[in-house]
């Protein structure tokens, strides 16, 4: 780094304090130099930049926004250039960079789900009360919203949900979050993922080895890394995060790097519209990923693990926090994992709001204290990963599978799901139905099955439209009912599971509203690197206010179909290739009806 | 001792472009094979002399097998790989790049090669809708010098910029992206001017901005004037003399004024790269 130069505004004692804090606490962490991705042949890790966005967290978190001063003392310590940290800053929703109107901000979602219950009144009740309230998108409660987030200066941040004026001061004057939900299937013996959900302490390891706890990773130990990650695939384990992609080749690529440093990744940053099944586990059987995340570690080879949680779930955030520290003052992570001689630790990271940092190469990115921006794609992870280094990435819901694979065998795994989508899939229910949260099914169940289990459509026989897999999935309509949820029959509808949304509208609903908000959603979220997606989902959301304004589908859909094909074509990265895949299918099944 | 100068020692491999069989170097990008063959390819984010960022999408093509169109301008090429550069679904998206980016951002300084490429493609961002009805980039420039102007309403947001700034020449990191999606852009720390930035006036950022967006004060006002007029430019080559390291500096005159100086992109010394004094010492030596 050549001489730096910064700028002269004084941090006040609690700036300097939470980042003098960040610096000493996490700098445990030793990152090698790795090599700069997209500008390649410049090395990018300066060692404590890695610490900028925990350090702008504590910077937020002392003062209630990014102050000048607190970002330059934060850009001293670390070593970043003041231009830089502040395009890092401003990448994220939840840091505020004038200084904050009061010192809690109530955003409220106001994205698909918690729209059709009230989340726009409530915007308003909350700000007559006197609130300082900001619309948000999907925070990841939308089986019970309208959902609210206290964001909290000086305080840890709280979530509300379903919110009301009422249960919002409750929730502040009392400091605590609204209680996990109760699991409908509680207690029934098919639970897999889900069985230890609102039955073990999530605080207490030991009542987590009550449970069975950590024999899944005395049994890994016992395999050695190699027949664990042949376990791994003989169970056919596929990613849950949205692209499906085989673990266990996934993990044998990253194995096979020998000698250089490794990493495991835990992308827990849940933020697709409609998605909250990470949340559920992290929040009340967080132990599992844990556990799960070591056995990865040790499988692959990493002796570091990340995990990267989005920064609007506080409740699982502060579980997972004593998970880890309780794991590791039993030595089951460390230097010496469960006496085996084995290294591994795991470092969260929280998020600030940016869903396109759940796009694995733009978290890597983030962790590493640059802006959430998508990497071109090859090189991919495993060779080339956060730091340049060779990482498997995988979702919260991906790794917990691998506890029952320790247990019974890939084989066993087998015996549950179909030849194509082996094991038990965790479904997201919202909206019109009579009991949404989180369900565990066999793959294979029917969107019938699946709503059946729920209770049932409200109000009707059938659904009026199922939004399937999130905002970067599809709309589906009662003819496709009898689709089996699996990989290969989704894909063969042209269709996609995604993350497990199944969001159910009915007639009631405004459907040319909630395509706007879907359209407002990727504008919204966009990183604003290529012009496909940057400029592309803007101009989709115009014309999607054209035709809300009254304008006739006949004149827009050459532009959307055009706008569709540059997006799914020449975007860097999932989040403008599947921009358009809802709205469009939203208008081909005749949703947007009267704008036809 | 003096390098004995030897063929490249890199194997070659082959790929079919358009149809054609070509060979390059390993290490060579699609771009470069294209090149090679003559095949002529829009590019705005990419340059010689800086590390490609592949965020405009402009230059894209067609490779069999892939899912995606890929950027020719950094996807290295391959053994085997059959690549189309003039297909239904390259053409459709190199125009609708060029008409989103027309649609917000004003390019009427762009290099001419933008509009010879929009006519190309036939492209119409009036489509798009009403400039005063959809979103753009529109907004008065920043003038806070004598030296500079930024006009981010012809800003493509292409980050050559940023990278001449930082890591590619100057290491200065005046400037950055900041903001996301529509509202990103290229700021200095919570958008102090840049006399109070750690902007040193190199000007390289002025040297490698494609659309106009970044531009020396004389330019600007000129322009504004409408006395600007690069057919009555002439440019002399000559060696900046305030130093030692031998920068090559081209003199761009018009009416016996010096109006802006450059450096060659493909300078060994320079990389088209300089700093203030050859940059802006003629506008003492003039006055
Ligand atoms: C825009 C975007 C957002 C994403 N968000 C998430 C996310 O929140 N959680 C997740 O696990 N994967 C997310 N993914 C997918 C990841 O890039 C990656 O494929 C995944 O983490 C791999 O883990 P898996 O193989 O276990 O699914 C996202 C992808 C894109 C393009
Ligand atoms: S597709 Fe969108 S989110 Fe992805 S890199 Fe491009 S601008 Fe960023
Ligand atoms: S100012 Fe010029 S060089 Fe910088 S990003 Fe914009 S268009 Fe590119
Ligand atoms: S919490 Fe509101 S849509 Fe998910
Ligand atoms: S020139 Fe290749 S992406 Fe911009």
């Amino acid at each position: 780094m050549p001489d730096l130069r910064f700028g002269d505004a004084e941090p006040t004692d609690a700036e300097r304090v939470a980042v003098d804090e960040v610096v000493a606490g996490l700098g445990a962490v030793v990152v090698v130099e790795g090599e700069r991705l997209v500008y390649a042949g410049h090395t990018r890790t300066a060692e404590r930049r890695n610490l900028l966005l925990p350090a702008l967290h504590a910077i937020q978190r002392a003062s209630g926004w990014i102050s000048p001063g607190g970002l330059d003392y934060a850009c001293r310590q670390l070593e970043v250039p003041p231009a830089e940290a502040y395009g890092v800053a401003t990448f994220y929703h939840l840091f505020i960079h004038e200084p904050p109107e009061s010192p809690d901000v109530v955003h409220v979602c106001d994205d698909v789900a918690c729209r059709p219950v009230g989340a726009i009144r409530l915007i308003d009740e909350l700000r007559d009360a006197g609130h300082h309230v900001k619309a948000s998108p999907c925070l990841g409660q939308c089986e019970r919203g309208p959902a609210v987030l206290v964001q909290r200066t000086g305080d840890h941040d709280l979530t509300v949900a379903p919110g009301t004026v009422d249960e919002v001061a409750v929730a502040i004057s009392g400091r605590t979050s609204t209680a996990s939900a109760a699991l409908s299937q509680a207690g029934s013996p098919d639970l897999r993922l889900l069985a230890r959900v609102g039955v073990a302490d999530p605080e207490s390891i030991e009542d987590y080895r009550a449970h069975g706890g950590y024999q899944a990773l005395d049994a890994a130990l016992a395999m050695g890394p190699d027949r664990v990650i042949e376990e791994v695939t003989t169970a056919g384990l596929s990613g849950r995060g949205g692209a499906a992609f085989p673990t266990g080749v996934k993990w044998r690529a990253v194995a096979d790097q020998q000698g250089r440093p490794r990493h495991l990744v835990c992308n827990a940053d849940e933020s697709e519209p409609g998605t909250f099944k990470d949340r559920v586990i992290m929040e009340s059987d967080p132990f599992s990923l844990v556990e799960a995340m070591t056995i990865a570690g040790f499988a692959t080879g990493a002796e570091q693990g990340w995990l990267y949680i989005r920064g609007e779930y506080p409740v699982a955030t502060h579980r997972l926090r004593t998970a880890i520290d309780q794991a590791r003052a039993a030595g089951l992570l460390g230097d010496d994992v469960a006496g085996s001689e084995t290294r591994f630790d795991i470092d969260l990271r929280i998020g600030a709001g940016a869903y396109i940092c759940g796009e694995e190469t733009a978290l890597f990115n983030s962790i590493e204290g640059f802006r959430g921006e998508p990497r071109n794609k090859p090189p991919f992870p495993t060779t080339h990963g956060l730091f340049g280094e060779p990482t498997a990435i995988n979702n919260v819901e991906t790794l917990v599978n691998v506890l029952p694979i320790m247990l019974d065998g890939g084989e066993a795994y087998r015996a549950t799901g179909t030849e194509r989508s082996p094991g038990t899939r965790l479904f997201c229910l919202s909206g019109r139905v009579a009991n949404p949260g989180i369900y565990e099914h066999e793959f294979g169940i029917t969107l019938r099955g699946v709503l059946e289990a729920a209770g049932g459509v409200v109000g009707a026989d059938e659904p009026h439209a199922v939004l399937l897999g999130g905002a970067a999935g599809f709309f589906v309509r009662s003819e496709q009912l009898d689709l089996p949820l699996t990989l290969e029959d989704t894909r063969a509808a042209g269709v996609s599971l995604g993350s497990g949304v199944v969001m159910v509208f009915g007639e009631e609903d405004d459907m040319v509203d909630t395509v706007r908000r879907v359209a407002e959603f990727f504008r919204d979220e966009s990183c604003g690197q290529c012009v496909p997606c940057r400029v592309g989902t803007i101009r989709q959301e115009e014309v999607l206010a054209r035709l809300r304004g009254g304008a006739t589908l006949d004149d827009e859909r050459e532009l959307l179909d055009d706008l569709a094909a540059v997006m799914r074509d020449a975007s860097i990265c999932g989040l403008g290739q599947t921009a358009s895949g809802a709205i469009l299918s939203a208008l081909d099944l005749g949703l947007l009806e009267g704008s036809r | 001792m003096n390098a004995v100068p030897v063929a490249d020692p890199r194997p070659l491999v082959e790929l079919i472009i358009d149809g054609q069989a070509v060979r390059v170097p390993q290490g060579s990008t699609i771009l470069d094979a294209c090149r090679q063959e003559g095949i002529d390819t829009p590019t705005l984010c990419w340059a010689e002399n800086l590390t490609p960022v592949n965020v405009c999408r402009v230059c894209i093509v067609e490779v069999e097998n892939s899912r995606v169109l890929v950027p020719s301008c950094s996807r290295g090429a391959e053994d085997g790989m059959v690549v189309a550069t003039d297909s239904e679904r390259v053409r459709t998206s190199r125009k609708m790049v060029f008409e989103l980016l027309a649609s917000s951002v004003d390019l009427d300084r762009a290099d001419d090669e933008v509009h010879a490429w929009m006519d190309h493609y036939g492209c119409d961002p009036g489509r798009m809708g009403d400039k005063a009805d959809i979103a753009t980039v529109a907004q008065p420039p920043k003038v806070q010098d004598d030296l500079y102007v930024r006009d981010y309403e012809r800003c493509i947001l292409c980050y050559k910029c940023v990278e001449a700034c930082g890591e590619d020449a100057q290491f200065t990191f005046a400037i950055a992206t900041a903001g996301r999606g529509f509202g990103a852009h290229i700021s200095t720390e919570f958008d102090v001017s840049l006399p109070d930035s750690a902007c040193v006036y190199c000007g390289n950022c002025i040297g490698v901005c494609p659309t106009g967006a970044l531009v020396f004060k004389t330019e600007h006002d000129m322009r504004e004037e409408g006395t600007w007029n690069e057919d009555a430019q002439s440019v002399t080559t000559t060696v900046c003399t305030f130093c030692g390291v031998g920068c090559n500096l081209e003199l761009h005159v018009q009416d016996e004024q010096i109006v802006k100086v450059t450096s060659p992109a493909d300078h060994s010394v320079t990389n088209g790269h300089l700093c203030i004094k050859g940059r802006f010492g003629w506008q003492h030596a003039q006055s």
